[in-house]
């Protein structure tokens, strides 16, 4: 065996050890990633109660899923946690970074400030916020509105305020992150480009809009894409915030993967949740596309 | 002259300015710096509630004041005396140690083996690695499940981090920073006798070590954090980590907030701790792992 690696040339060995450091990454790769993927799409075609034998179904359950009026409804919550939280987190951050990038008193302390919310938990932070949304005489929202002698808010019991409500925590968490990239990318803009504009005598504003946002593409391409799919993806918030009535009230909360999470691990409904999730990666799949199309086409 | 100029400079001045000369004194400065900090101060606001009411009695629950009239650790003599946060400490910390070791590892393998050597299969491998960024965890869970049903790994710590041993972006992200070592460096070694292992282990690791230190830092808060899966995979309490078991716990306790507080302090602490002594470097980190990876 020795004397067979010896005689192998240079390129040789090359390919034997580089299958040596992939060999367990390989293996994972194929079963742990690879596999599951197949299987799942193989069984969005199945119908399975996990106790009982699993059987072909055919299209049954995306057509299902088509008649479906929860299905829709989540569907349009899934895209209306996705068509507020990343445009206003987008907005909001660039604002903070934009400003902090130019601030160096106390910048690092300000910057930890914004950064803090970042490192905790989704969970954790959930309950925080609950607590927050309560009625007078607990929640910490309208305790402070009735100190102004304002009217109590509804909030976490609305159908119509509970998804803004639940969406604020995810927001919040992620502002952090999004600021410090947006500043890196702001750093990143070199000097000359702001000196010529000022030589030329051009206003702050369309600085803004003709230098610094275009320059800032990658950047922002990066985040859209980033916060959509964390936005679509949303679970841990709407879980714990309305743990009684999961999606609740109404199902006016109820995300895409809560209701793959009901569907396989409340109803037991396997083949049924398996097409859900197929729909989450095609949805995934073509935002992140048409996202990265049009973004890089301007 | 004066009067005619001002206009036009002020903003694009003000804009300027402090970049190249630090900060400039202006109205508009202050008003920033005021705006900023208010809005910082307002940030941290549920953390710092949530910490405030952790060490409050429920009757002062209610009230809007940051500094308890009572402080008292009552909240958390009755969390920790229950026990259970103890064991969900304990899995949490463990799982997410062993998930950013194993990530630090395989996926520096990985990124420097499809960096550093050519071999028939390595686009193939690279693009195949990196498609499955792609795919979403809320995909796979289902799978993983019938998986460790299959195989006996329900409610294990191992059923609860294999998923996470590896990831692409890892992978991705060591990749970039392997391209930064010279190939001179590993001929060098080559030369000197060391075998390729040795080489990526003793010349190219420590060479992007603050690539490690960031992905280790994602990797670890990434999983320390982690919900849906632990909460699919794990059924009795012991297994639990500290976000599924938080979510049991102020199920229980329902509407005695002071309690809910202090778990969430409980599971919250350990992170704002490592941030605040780490801050500069976890920051860095973020960005490096935010704009390579």
């Amino acid at each position: 065996m020795v004397k067979f690696y010896q005689d192998l040339s240079i390129s040789h060995k090359q390919i034997v050890w580089a299958w040596v450091f992939l060999a367990v990454p390989l293996i994972f790769y194929v079963t742990i990633r690879f596999y599951p993927t197949a299987n799942a799409i193989i069984l969005s075609f199945q119908s399975w109660n996990l106790l009982g034998p699993r059987t072909w179904a055919g299209m049954e359950n995306y057509i299902k899923l088509w008649n479906d009026p929860v299905f829709w409804k989540v569907f349009r919550n899934t895209f209306v946690y996705l068509l507020i939280g990343t445009p206003v987190s987008l907005v909001i951050s660039f604002t903070i970074a934009f400003h902090l990038d130019k601030l160096r008193f106390m910048h690092g302390l300000i910057r930890a400030l914004y950064f803090l919310p970042f490192m905790t938990s989704a969970v954790a932070m959930a309950w925080v916020w609950r607590w927050f949304y309560q009625p007078v005489p607990i929640g910490l929202f309208n305790n402070f509105l009735a100190s102004f002698g304002i009217s109590q808010i509804a909030f976490l019991n609305s159908t119509t305020n509970a998804l803004p409500s639940i969406l604020a925590p995810a927001v919040w968490a992620g502002l952090g992150f999004q600021i410090i990239i947006f500043m890196a990318g702001l750093r990143a803009i070199p000097q000359t480009y702001y000196e010529a504009a000022r030589i030329d005598g051009v206003s702050g504003w369309t600085i803004l809009t003709e230098i610094t946002l275009p320059l800032l593409k990658p950047t922002i391409v990066f985040l859209v894409v980033l916060s959509s799919i964390g936005f679509l993806r949303i679970f841990d918030q709407v879980y714990n915030m309305t743990l009684l009535d999961p999606g609740g009230p109404l199902n006016s909360t109820k995300p895409l993967v809560l209701m793959i999470y009901d569907t396989a691990f409340n109803a037991f409904d396997m083949g049924y949740a398996a097409a859900q999730t197929v729909v989450l990666f095609t949805v995934l799949l073509i935002v992140s596309l048409v996202q990265l199309r049009i973004l890089r086409d301007r | 002259m004066r009067m005619a100029d001002t206009p036009i400079q002020a903003p694009t001045q003000s804009l300027l300015a402090d970049r190249t000369t630090g900060p400039r004194r202006s109205h508009g400065q202050y008003i920033r710096w005021v705006l900023l900090m208010f809005g910082g101060i307002v940030m941290v606001m549920p953390i710092a509630y949530m910490l405030a009411t952790s060490f409050k009695y429920s009757f002062e629950v209610h009230t809007l004041s940051l500094i308890p009239q009572e402080p008292t650790l009552e909240n958390y003599l009755f969390v920790l005396e229950d026990g259970r946060f103890y064991t969900w400490f304990g899995n949490s910390l463990f799982i997410a140690t062993v998930t950013t070791l194993s990530n630090v590892l395989f996926d520096s393998l990985v990124g420097y083996a499809l960096c550093k050597f050519r071999f028939p299969g390595r686009y193939i491998f690279f693009i195949a690695v990196l498609s499955t960024l792609m795919i979403p965890t809320e995909m796979l869970v289902i799978p993983w499940y019938l998986m460790s049903s299959t195989l006996g790994w329900l409610d294990t710590s191992w059923g609860i981090m294999f998923p996470g041993l590896m990831t692409a972006f890892g992978t991705f992200l060591m990749k970039q920073f392997f391209e930064t070592v010279p190939d001179d460096f590993l001929e060098a070694a080559r030369i000197d006798g060391l075998n390729e292992l040795q080489i990526w282990w003793t010349v190219a690791m420590p060479l992007v070590k603050p690539a490690l230190a960031a992905l280790a830092i994602f990797v670890f808060l990434g999983n320390w954090t982690a919900f849906i899966w632990p909460l699919i995979v794990t059924t009795s309490q012991d297994m639990y980590t500290l976000p599924v078991g938080l979510t049991t716990f102020s199920d229980e306790v329902d509407v005695e907030w002071e309690l809910i507080m202090t778990g969430a302090a409980i599971s919250t602490i350990p992170t704002l701790i490592v941030f605040v002594i780490f801050q500069r470097f976890i920051i860095r980190g973020v960005v490096m792992a935010g704009l390579k990876g």
